[in-house]
C-alpha cells in the first residue's frame, strides 16, 4: 500500500469512528463528536505517514481504524477506568472487513450540511473527505492557516448536534463538489483535481446518474484547462484555443461516463451541462461545432433550471446556430443586470458587425468583470474593436 | 468566500458623523476606540474571516519611475489636500452583505463622548482568478 492512497481511506474511517462513537460513548455524550473523530483520524494519519514507509501494514484501513479509534477514545473520555474497559471490548472485534460505504456516504452529506454556507461546506469536505491538511486548504483559499483553522472549527461546532443518520440532499453534496471544482487551484493543492478525485469516489458509492454527470462535466472542462489561458494567465476564448492541447484521454473518459449516465434516462442539469461540454470537446473547430444540438441541450437546461444565466448562455449558442440577430432577440427580454450580460451583448454585437457598439459594451463588461483575467480579456476585446473603428488612434501608447 | 479590502482614511474622505478630530478626544475615548478596533479584529479571527490588516503611518511619499538613471520623483510628504490612508484590513467573507455588515460595525467604533464615530470606510472587492467554468 502506497502512502499516497491513504487519503482515500479517510472518509470511511471518520464515518466508522463517528458511528461507533455514537453507540459506545453515548454514556457520556449525546452524540459522537464529529470534530473529535476527525482530529483522531488526522493524528492517525500523521502516525501512518511516519511508520508506513518502513513498516507497511497488511491491512491499511484496519490499521487506521484501530489507531484512530484509540486516539478517539483518549480524546473523548476523561474516565480512565471506563476507557480501559471499553478498549478491551473494542480490541475484540477485528477492525477489518467493516462495511463502510454507508458511513462514507453520510460523511459527504454531513460535510455539505445545509447549516453551513457553501464555501464552508467546501472547505470542510476538503478536510474530512479529501483529507487535506488545514495548511493546504488555507493556501488554496489564500488565507492564513489560523483563519482557515477557525473557519473549520466553527463548522465542526455547528455540526456537533447533527445526527449522522439524518438523510441529506444529494443535490447539495453535488453543488459543494462543483463549487470546489470551480475554485480552481493555487499553491500546492489543485482544488479542481481534488474535486475530481472526491467526485470519482462518490460516484462509486452513490448510484445516481447526476453524480456521473458531474464527474463527466468536471473531466470535460478540466481536459481543456491547459488551453484556456496563456502561460501568463491571460484568458483565451474558445474559438482561439489550440485544440491540440486538449487532453483527449480525459475527454474520452468524460464522454464514456456521460453516455453511461444518459443511458439511465434520468436527466439532470449536470448531465445536460456535460452534454454541452462534450459537444464542444468533440468539435475540431468553433465553426464545425454542432451548435444546433448545443442549443437543444440548452433548451433542456432551461427546462431543468429555469435560470436566466442559462438563457444568456443559450443565446450565444443560438447566435452560432441561427445568426447574431437570433441571439440578440433571445437576450432582449433578459435583465441587463445579469452577470456577464454586457459581455454577451458585446459579443453578439461584434458578430453582427456593429463594432462601435461592441467596443462600448466590451468596455462596460470589463468594468463589471469579477476577475482580473476576465477584466483584462474584455478590455483587450474593447481595445481591438475601437482601434478597428478609429484606426488613427491605433499607434497611441497607454498612459 | 470573497475577499474585500477595508480602507480607513486619515483624511480625504467624507466627514464622519461624530466629526471630532482624534487629538481632541480624552485619553479614555482614545483607549475605548482602540479597544473596539482590537476586539473587532479578534472577532473576525475567531470567525475565520480575517486575512490581514495593518495600521499605516502618516508619513509616506509619492514615487514614480521617471526614466532610466533618473531618481524616482517624489512630492511627499503628503500635501494637506491629498488623501491619506490610515490603515487597511483584508477580510474573507461569504457575501457582499456580510462585508457591508462588518464595515458598518467597524465604522461604529466609539469616538468623542463615547458616541459611534460613524466614519466613512472604503470597501473594495478584490478581483480573483476566473472560475474554471464561466457560467
Amino acid at each position: 500500500m502506497e502512502t499516497e492512497g491513504i487519503r482515500d481511506l479517510i472518509p470511511a474511517v471518520i464515518g466508522i469512528l463517528v458511528r461507533r462513537g455514537s453507540g459506545r460513548v453515548a454514556i457520556t455524550r449525546a452524540y459522537a463528536d464529529f470534530a473529535s473523530a476527525e482530529d483522531a483520524v488526522q493524528s492517525a494519519l500523521v502516525r501512518a505517514l511516519e511508520t508506513w514507509p518502513t513498516d507497511p501494514p497488511r491491512d491499511p484501513k484496519g490499521w487506521l481504524i484501530t489507531v484512530a479509534w484509540r486516539q478517539f477514545l483518549d480524546g473523548v473520555r476523561s474516565d480512565r477506568a471506563r476507557q480501559a474497559r471499553e478498549e478491551r471490548i473494542e480490541r475484540q472485534p477485528g477492525a477489518t472487513g467493516v462495511p463502510d460505504a454507508d458511513d462514507t456516504l453520510q460523511l459527504y452529506f454531513l460535510c455539505a450540511h445545509p447549516s453551513l454556507t457553501p464555501a464552508t461546506a467546501a472547505a470542510l469536505t476538503l478536510r474530512a473527505v479529501a483529507g487535506l491538511t488545514t495548511r493546504q486548504i488555507a493556501e488554496a483559499y489564500l488565507v492564513p492557516e489560523a483563519t482557515m483553522a477557525q473557519r473549520l472549527s466553527r463548522a465542526k461546532r455547528q455540526l456537533r448536534d447533527v445526527r449522522l443518520d439524518q438523510p441529506g440532499d444529494a443535490r447539495t453534496v453535488l453543488r459543494v463538489l462543483f463549487l470546489l471544482f470551480n475554485q480552481g487551484y493555487s499553491g500546492d493543492v489543485d482544488l479542481a483535481l481534488e474535486a475530481i478525485r472526491v467526485t470519482r469516489q462518490l460516484s462509486r458509492l452513490l448510484d445516481e446518474p447526476e453524480v456521473r454527470g458531474l464527474l463527466a462535466l468536471m473531466l470535460l472542462h478540466h481536459a481543456r484547462r491547459r488551453a484556456r489561458t496563456t502561460p501568463g494567465g491571460q484568458l483565451i476564448s474558445l474559438a482561439d484555443q489550440d485544440r491540440s492541447r486538449w487532453d483527449t484521454q480525459m475527454i474520452t473518459e468524460g464522454v464514456a461516463i456521460l453516455q453511461a449516465a444518459l443511458a439511465e434516462d434520468r436527466l439532470g442539469e449536470f448531465q445536460a451541462q456535460a452534454a454541452i461540454a462534450a459537444l464542444h470537446a468533440d468539435a475540431p473547430s468553433t465553426a464545425e461545432t454542432d451548435w444546433v444540438q448545443i442549443v437543444e441541450w440548452y433548451d433542456e437546461l432551461v427546462r431543468l433550471t429555469d435560470s436566466p444565466i442559462v438563457r444568456l448562455n443559450r443565446a450565444v449558442a443560438l447566435a452560432e446556430a441561427d445568426g447574431a440577430p437570433a441571439g440578440l432577440a433571445a437576450i432582449a427580454d433578459l435583465d441587463p443586470g445579469l452577470p456577464r450580460y454586457a459581455a454577451v451583448s458585446a459579443y453578439l454585437h461584434e458578430k453582427l458587425g456593429d463594432f462601435g457598439a461592441a467596443a462600448r459594451l466590451y468596455a462596460e463588461a470589463s468594468r463589471l468583470a469579477t476577475s482580473a483575467a476576465e477584466r483584462d480579456h474584455l478590455a483587450r476585446c474593447a481595445s481591438v474593436l475601437s482601434r478597428a473603428e478609429n484606426p488613427g488612434t491605433s499607434g497611441r501608447r497607454a498612459g | 468566500m470573497a475577499k474585500y479590502l477595508l480602507l480607513k482614511h486619515y483624511r480625504g474622505g467624507k466627514p464622519a458623523l461624530n466629526d471630532v478630530p482624534m487629538d481632541r478626544w480624552t485619553r479614555q475615548e482614545v483607549d475605548d476606540h482602540v479597544k473596539y478596533m482590537g476586539d473587532f479584529q479578534d472577532r473576525l479571527r475567531d470567525r475565520g474571516e480575517f486575512v490581514s490588516g495593518e495600521a499605516l503611518s502618516m508619513d509616506g511619499c509619492w514615487v514614480r519611475y521617471d526614466g532610466d538613471g533618473k531618481p524616482p520623483i517624489t512630492d511627499g510628504p503628503f500635501a494637506e489636500t491629498k488623501d491619506l490612508i490610515a490603515g487597511w484590513m483584508v477580510i474573507d467573507v461569504d457575501s457582499p452583505e456580510r462585508a457591508l455588515e462588518l464595515a458598518a460595525e467597524l465604522s461604529a467604533a466609539p469616538g468623542a463622548g463615547g458616541q459611534p464615530l460613524g466614519e466613512w470606510l472604503e470597501l473594495r472587492p478584490m478581483l480573483t482568478e476566473p472560475p474554471t467554468i464561466s457560467d
